[in-house]
C-alpha cells in the first residue's frame, strides 16, 4: 500500500505518524478526566486561549510553549475569577474569556503579517512536523503520562467526590490547576497535528467513546488512549492518500469510531438498549397472557 | 472542655454578604450521635461544611479533639448529599469503598491487598458485598447510601459527618445505616448527621442541635425535642407540620 510504503520510506511520514499517535494518546488520557469533571467546554476554552501566547512567543522569538502555557493558565484563572465573583454562570464565563483570548490571538497574528502560520496553527499540518517538534511532543507526553500515573489516585478521588477529598485534606484546587496545566501542555503539543480548532475533539471524542464501553476508570483511560491513537493512524492515512487536512481527517475518524460504539456498545449502545427494551416488553406481555 | 470531640466558637458564615450562620458556638463530647435539625434554609449543610472548612467563614474557631482541623483531617469521614455525586461515574461499588482507604495512604501509594480486604469487610458490614462489582449507578438510593457509609467506615475515622443521608433512601437501608452509626457511637466515635425528617429525630440521635441561622438549642434529645423549643426554630411552619401528623 502507498501509505505503508510512505511510512517506511519517508522521514517526514515517520515523524508525522509518531507525533500524531503520541498526541492521540495523551489527548485520550487527559480527555477522560476532562469529560468526567464536566469540563469539555473548558478544554475548548484552553485550546483557543493558547493562541495569543503562541503569537507573542513568535514575536519575542522564544519557545511558543512558554507563551502558550502562560495565556492558557491565565485564561483558566480568569474564567474562575469571573464566575466566582459575579452571578455569571461558569459556561458563560468560559464563553466570554476564551473568545476574548482567541480574538486577541488573531489580531496579534494578523499584525505579524504571515497568514500561513495562522492557518497551520488553526488547522494543523502534521506532515510538516520538524524533528524538534516531535521530540517536544514526546517530552510533553512523558510529563503528562507520568503525572497521571503518579497522581492517579488523587485525580480519581477528586474527580469523583471533590467534597470528600477536600474534607480529608486533599488540595483539590492544586489538583485542578495541575490538570489545567497538563491540559494546556497537551493542547500545545496538538497544535501541529490537529490544530487549535479541533483539539477539543481529540480531548473529548475518544474519551466519550471509552466512557460508553466500561465502568472502570483505568480501563477507560487505556481505551481512550487506544481510540486516540487509532484515530491518529486512520486520520493520517486519509490525510496522506487523499491530500486532506490532517486535523480534519483525524477528527472524522475519531467521530466514526464514536458512532460505531454509540450504536453497538454491549451495555450502553443504542442497539442493545432497544433489544433489551423489547425483550422486557415481550416478557411482561407473555406473563400477562399466562395469567 | 478542651478535649471535646468538636468545639465550635462564634462561627459566622455568609454567602455574598448575606448572613447564613450567625454566632454558633457549642462543645460536643466524644461518643455522641448528633442530629443537626432545623427548617429548610436554616443553614444545616452550611454549618456542616463550615465546620470542616469546606467553605470560607467570616469568623470562628473550630477544633476537633483539641486539635486544629489540619492535624486531624484524616480522622474525618464525610458523606456528601446524594445530589452532589455523579452516579454515572465509571466506578464500581468496591472501588468506591476503597476510596475510604485513600486518606491513610498519603500521596503516590496505591491501595493494596490489605486495603481491598478492609474495603470488602466494610461492604459486608453494610450488607452490600454481593454488589461489589456493580457500577454505582445501578444501585437503588438506599444501597448507594450504604456503599457511601461503607466508604466512611473504611477510613476508620474518629469523626463521621453525614449530610442528609436519608434522603431518597428506603426504610431497610435507613435502619441499617442508623444501626451502624449507633454502633460507632458505642465505640466512642463521634457522629454528626444533618437531618431534615423530624419524625425520627428522637429515635435516631442522643443529642440534637437545632438551628435556624443561629443556634436555637443544643443538648440531649429530650431537652431539645419539645414543642416550646422546636417552635422557636420552625415558627410558622411548625403548626402546619403538626397537622401533617408529626408527633412531638
Amino acid at each position: 500500500m502507498e501509505f505503508i510504503h510512505a511510512v517506511l520510506n519517508y522521514g517526514f511520514m515517520q515523524k508525522a505518524l509518531i507525533t500524531a499517535v503520541m498526541v492521540g494518546m495523551i489527548c485520550g488520557v487527559i480527555g477522560c478526566f476532562i469529560i468526567l469533571r464536566g469540563m469539555a467546554l473548558m478544554g475548548d476554552a484552553i485550546s483557543h486561549a493558547v493562541l495569543p501566547g503562541v503569537a507573542i512567543s513568535y514575536m519575542l522569538g522564544i519557545n511558543f510553549f512558554i507563551g502558550a502555557v502562560i495565556t492558557g493558565v491565565l485564561t483558566a484563572i480568569g474564567i474562575g475569577f469571573v464566575s466566582q465573583n459575579s452571578r455569571i454562570k461558569h459556561d458563560v464565563s468560559i464563553g466570554i474569556m476564551f473568545t476574548f483570548a482567541f480574538a486577541i490571538g488573531i489580531i496579534l497574528i494578523t499584525m505579524m503579517k504571515s497568514s500561513t502560520d495562522l492557518y497551520h496553527i488553526l488547522f494543523g499540518n502534521v506532515l510538516a512536523v520538524r524533528p524538534s517538534e516531535m521530540w517536544f511532543t514526546l517530552i510533553i507526553g512523558v510529563i503528562v503520562v507520568g503525572c497521571i500515573y503518579l497522581f492517579y489516585k488523587e485525580l480519581l478521588i477528586s474527580t469523583f467526590d471533590a467534597t470528600m477529598s477536600a474534607a480529608y485534606g486533599l488540595p483539590v484546587r492544586f489538583i485542578h490547576y495541575l490538570l489545567m496545566t497538563l491540559l494546556t501542555m497537551v493542547t500545545v503539543a496538538s497544535l501541529q497535528t490537529v490544530g487549535i480548532i479541533l483539539v477539543v475533539a481529540m480531548l473529548i471524542t475518544p474519551a466519550a467513546t471509552a466512557y460508553l464501553l466500561t465502568d472502570r476508570l483505568w480501563v477507560m483511560l487505556y481505551l481512550s488512549a487506544l481510540f486516540g491513537m487509532l484515530a491518529a493512524v486512520g486520520g493520517l492515512y486519509f490525510s496522506y492518500v487523499y491530500n486532506l487536512a490532517s486535523g480534519a481527517t483525524i477528527v472524522v475518524t475519531s467521530t466514526v469510531m464514536f458512532f460505531l460504539v454509540f450504536v453497538f456498545s454491549p451495555k450502553q449502545g443504542m442497539l442493545m438498549k432497544s433489544i433489551r427494551k423489547r425483550q422486557q416488553r415481550e416478557r411482561v406481555r407473555g406473563q400477562a397472557l399466562n395469567q | 472542655m478542651s478535649t471535646a470531640a468538636i468545639s465550635v466558637e462564634h462561627l459566622h458564615v455568609s454567602y455574598n454578604g448575606v448572613e447564613a450562620i450567625r454566632d454558633v458556638s457549642f462543645d460536643l463530647g466524644t461518643g455522641n450521635l448528633v442530629g443537626i435539625i432545623g427548617p429548610n434554609g436554616a443553614g444545616k449543610s452550611t454549618l456542616l461544611k463550615a465546620m470542616l472548612h469546606l467553605i470560607p467563614r467570616d469568623r470562628g474557631e473550630i477544633s476537633f479533639l483539641g486539635q486544629s482541623i489540619k492535624a486531624l483531617r484524616k480522622q474525618i469521614a464525610y458523606v456528601p448529599q446524594r445530589s452532589e455525586i455523579d452516579w454515572n461515574f465509571p466506578i464500581t461499588v468496591l472501588d468506591t469503598v476503597l476510596l475510604g482507604t485513600y486518606p491513610t495512604l498519603g500521596w503516590f501509594r496505591r491501595p493494596g491487598k490489605r486495603q481491598r480486604e478492609r474495603a470488602y469487610s466494610c461492604l459486608e458490614q453494610v450488607g452490600m458485598a454481593d454488589f461489589q462489582n456493580r457500577q454505582i449507578g445501578e444501585l437503588s438510593g438506599g444501597q448507594q447510601q450504604r456503599v457511601f457509609l461503607a466508604r466512611a467506615l473504611a477510613q476508620q475515622p474518629e469523626l463521621f459527618f453525614l449530610d442528609e443521608p436519608f434522603v431518597g433512601v428506603d426504610l431497610t437501608s435507613e435502619q441499617t445505616i442508623i444501626a451502624i452509626l449507633k454502633e460507632q457511637q458505642a465505640n466512642g466515635k463521634t457522629v454528626v448527621v444533618v437531618h431534615h425528617d423530624l419524625s425520627k429525630a428522637n429515635d435516631y440521635f442522643n443529642k440534637l442541635l437545632l438551628i435556624n441561622r443561629e443556634l436555637v438549642s443544643f443538648g440531649e434529645v429530650q431537652d431539645v425535642f419539645r414543642p416550646e423549643i422546636m417552635s422557636q426554630a420552625y415558627r410558622g411552619e411548625f403548626s402546619f407540620m403538626r397537622e401533617l401528623g408529626v408527633s412531638i
